[in-house]
C-alpha cells in the first residue's frame, strides 16, 4: 500500500522540498493569497447564512455590484478613491435596507428553498441593474493598490510574491479581526449571534429580527465591496466576477456554512490545495486540475464530514 | 364561587387590570381555530395561573399576548388585548418588551452558543439607559440566581435544565419588565427544582413588583403560588377563581390535581360534567 502511494503522494513533495524549496514556498504563498480571496467571498455567505438561514446566491453578484458602483462613481464623476469608497459603502447599506424591506420582509416563515430562489432572482436583478447603471465594459479599479512583484521579497530571499496579494491578505486579516470584535463585544453583535441561535427566543426578548437582518446584509455588502475591490484590481471589474461565488461553494463546504473562521481556513485550504495539486499532480493527471480540484475536495468532505471542519458544534447534554 | 368564563371581573382584579384579554380568537394557518373566545385579567402585582392539559391553548394564549404568534402563522382574529390600558394586539414583540411585557418561552430557549452572561445581556437589548444601569440589574439577577453567577462563563447549551430555566427567567428580568408571561417553567425539572423556581417567582413578585401570567400543567404547584387561576380546555376558559378556592373545588381536584373524593365518581357523572361545561362555555 505504502509503496503504491509513495511515488504519487509523497515523493513529489519530498523532492521539491529538498530540491527547490523556494519554488515550493512560492507555490504555497500564491495558494494562500488566492485562498484569502476566496475567503473574502465565502465570508459574506457565512454571515447571512448564520443569521438568517438564507443561502445567499447573490453574494458574488453583490461583490460585482459593489465593484461596478465603485468604479462607476470614480470614472463618471471623477471622485477620489476615498470618497468613492464611502459613497459605495453608503449605497451597499441602502441596498441592504431595500433588500430586507422589499424582498425578505414579504417572505417571513417561508421555506429555505423559496428564500434561496429569491436570492437567485436578486442576483439577476443586481447584475442587470449594474449593467444599466454603469455599462458592461471591463473596468479598471484605480485605488492605487500596488501591483506587480514585491521587490523587497524578490531581492531578499528571492521569492516572487504579488504586492496585491499581500494587500489582500492584510485587508482580509483586518476585516476578520474587526468582524470578530463586532460579533463578540458589541450589543448588536451579541444580538446577531442570538438571532443565529434561536429566532423565536430572540424575538421574545425584544430583538427585532428585521433590524438584525438589515445589519447582516449591510455587513455582507461591506465584505462584498472588499472582495470586489480585490478581485477587480486583480483581473478587472467584469461580469464574470459574479462567478467567483461558485468558487466560494467548496470553501463553504470545507469550512462549514456557519463558521467565520471556517470560511477563512476553508479558503486557505482550497487556495493552497489547488495550487499544489496543479503543480505536483497536474502533470500526472494531464494538467488543468486547478479548475476542478476544489470541487473534488468538497465532494470528499460531503461524504465524510458534511458539517465541514468548523460547522456548528452540535451541543448535546448527556 | 365563580365558575364560568362569562363571570364578572374577579374581586382580586383592581378597577383596571394590568393585562386584559377580551374574548380573543386565534387561528393558525388561516384554518385551524385554536382559541375560541378566551378572556382573562391579570391584576397589577398578581400571579395568575393559566391551567389546562396539553393542547388546551395555554401557550397560544401567551403568544397571542406577547405577539410571537405571527412567527408561527397564527393570528388573533377576534377580540382585544389591553396592556396598561392600551390596545397591544398589533404591536410587535419588540415594542411590547419595551413597554414592559416579556415572555419566557416554553422549553427555555436559551441561546445555546452564548455564555450565560451573554444570554442575560441579550435581555437588555431594548434598553437605552446605559451600561451602569444594566450592570446593576445583572447583579440583581445574580442575586436572585446565585447559581447563574457561578456559571456565567459557560455556554448556556452546556448548563443543566434548571440553570437554563433560571437563565431564561433572568434574561427576561434584564428587560426590567412589569409583567412576565411564564410558559411552563416546571417542564422537565425535578420537583425540588420546580419548588426552587416557584419560590423565586414569588420573591420577584413581592420584591420587584413583577406581575406574572403563568401557564402550567403542574396544577398543584401553580395553584399554591398563584393568586388567581383560569382553567382552559379546548381553547375555552371553562372555570376560573381565586387559587385557594380552585384548589378546594371538587372538579379541579378530580381532573387536575388527581385527588379523588371519598367515593369515585361514576362515568355518568363525568359525562354530565362535560356537558354542563360545554354549555357554560
Amino acid at each position: 500500500m505504502y509503496d503504491a502511494v509513495y511515488p504519487f503522494l509523497i515523493e513529489p513533495f519530498a523532492k521539491m522540498w529538498t530540491d527547490m524549496p523556494l519554488f515550493f514556498a512560492e507555490t504555497v504563498i500564491s495558494g494562500v493569497m488566492a485562498g484569502v480571496m476566496y475567503s473574502l467571498v465565502a465570508l459574506g455567505f457565512v454571515l447571512i447564512y448564520k443569521a438568517s438561514g438564507i443561502f445567499n446566491f447573490a453574494q458574488g453578484v453583490l461583490a460585482l455590484f459593489a465593484a461596478l458602483t465603485l468604479t462607476g462613481i470614480m470614472d463618471n464623476f471623477g471622485a477620489p478613491g476615498w470618497l468613492a469608497i464611502i459613497l459605495t459603502v453608503a449605497i451597499m447599506f441602502g441596498l441592504a435596507w431595500l433588500i430586507q424591506k422589499l424582498v425578505f420582509n414579504h417572505l417571513i416563515n417561508q421555506e429555505p428553498i423559496i428564500l434561496f430562489m429569491a436570492t437567485l432572482g436578486l442576483a439577476y436583478f443586481l447584475e442587470g441593474a449594474g449593467d444599466i447603471m454603469w455599462g458592461s465594459d471591463v473596468k479598471v479599479v484605480n485605488l492605487g493598490i500596488p501591483q506587480g512583484a514585491s521587490q523587497w521579497l524578490l531581492d531578499g530571499p528571492g521569492l516572487y510574491v504579488e504586492k496585491l496579494e499581500i494587500v489582500a491578505a492584510v485587508t482580509a486579516a483586518i476585516l476578520v479581526t474587526a468582524l470578530t470584535i463586532f460579533f463578540q463585544k458589541t450589543r448588536i453583535g451579541r444580538a446577531l449571534r442570538a438571532v443565529a441561535d434561536d429566532h423565536q427566543a430572540a424575538m421574545s426578548v425584544g430583538i427585532s429580527l428585521e433590524k438584525i437582518w438589515i445589519v447582516v446584509w449591510a455587513v455582507a455588502g461591506l465584505v462584498a465591496l472588499v472582495a470586489g475591490i480585490m478581485w477587480g484590481t486583480k483581473s478587472g471589474v467584469q461580469f464574470s466576477l459574479s462567478l467567483i461565488a461558485l468558487k466560494a461553494l467548496p470553501v463553504l463546504i470545507l469550512g462549514g456554512f456557519t463558521s467565520v473562521p471556517g470560511a477563512i481556513v476553508g479558503g486557505l485550504i482550497i487556495g493552497v490545495g489547488e495550487k499544489i495539486a496543479e503543480v505536483y499532480w497536474g502533470p500526472a493527471l494531464g494538467g488543468a486540475i486547478e479548475n476542478w480540484f476544489a470541487y473534488m475536495l468538497a465532494l470528499a468532505f460531503l461524504l465524510f464530514r458534511p458539517q465541514g471542519l468548523f460547522g456548528e458544534k452540535i451541543i448535546e447534554r448527556v | 364561587m365563580t365558575q364560568t368564563a362569562s363571570s364578572p371581573a374577579p374581586e382580586t382584579a383592581a378597577a383596571s387590570p394590568l393585562l386584559k384579554v377580551n374574548n380573543i380568537e386565534v387561528i393558525y394557518d388561516h384554518v385551524i381555530l385554536v382559541l375560541k373566545g378566551v378572556s382573562l385579567d391579570v391584576p397589577e402585582g398578581g400571579i395568575t395561573a393559566l391551567l389546562g392539559a396539553n393542547g388546551a391553548g395555554k401557550t397560544t394564549t401567551l403568544k397571542a399576548v406577547s405577539n410571537l404568534l405571527r412567527a408561527e402563522r397564527g393570528d388573533v382574529t377576534k377580540g382585544s388585548i389591553e396592556f396598561k390600558g392600551d390596545r397591544i394586539d398589533h404591536l410587535s414583540a419588540n415594542e411590547l418588551v419595551k413597554r414592559g411585557c416579556i415572555q419566557v418561552m416554553e422549553g427555555r430557549h436559551c441561546f445555546e452558543h452564548l455564555t450565560i452572561e451573554e444570554n442575560l445581556l441579550t435581555g437588555a437589548f431594548t434598553r437605552r439607559d446605559g451600561s451602569s444601569a444594566i450592570n446593576h440589574d445583572l447583579d440583581m439577577v445574580y442575586g436572585y440566581f446565585p447559581r447563574l453567577r457561578e456559571r456565567r462563563t459557560s455556554l448556556a447549551g452546556y448548563t443543566s435544565g434548571g440553570e437554563q430555566q433560571m437563565c431564561a427567567i433572568g434574561r427576561a428580568l434584564m428587560s426590567r419588565p412589569t409583567m412576565i408571561l411564564l410558559d411552563e417553567p416546571s417542564m422537565g425539572l425535578a420537583p425540588q427544582l420546580v419548588e426552587e423556581i416557584f419560590e423565586i417567582v414569588k420573591k420577584l413578585n413581592e420584591d420587584e413588583g413583577v406581575s406574572f401570567l403563568l401557564a402550567e400543567q403542574n396544577t398543584n404547584v401553580a395553584l399554591r403560588y398563584a393568586k388567581y387561576g383560569y382553567i382552559l380546555e379546548n381553547g375555552r376558559v371553562v372555570m376560573d377563581g381565586v387559587a385557594a378556592e380552585l384548589r378546594e373545588n371538587e372538579d379541579v381536584k378530580e381532573f387536575y390535581l388527581g385527588v379523588a373524593g371519598e367515593d369515585r365518581k361514576s362515568f355518568r357523572n363525568v359525562k354530565a360534567y362535560k356537558r354542563r361545561k360545554r354549555w357554560l362555555a
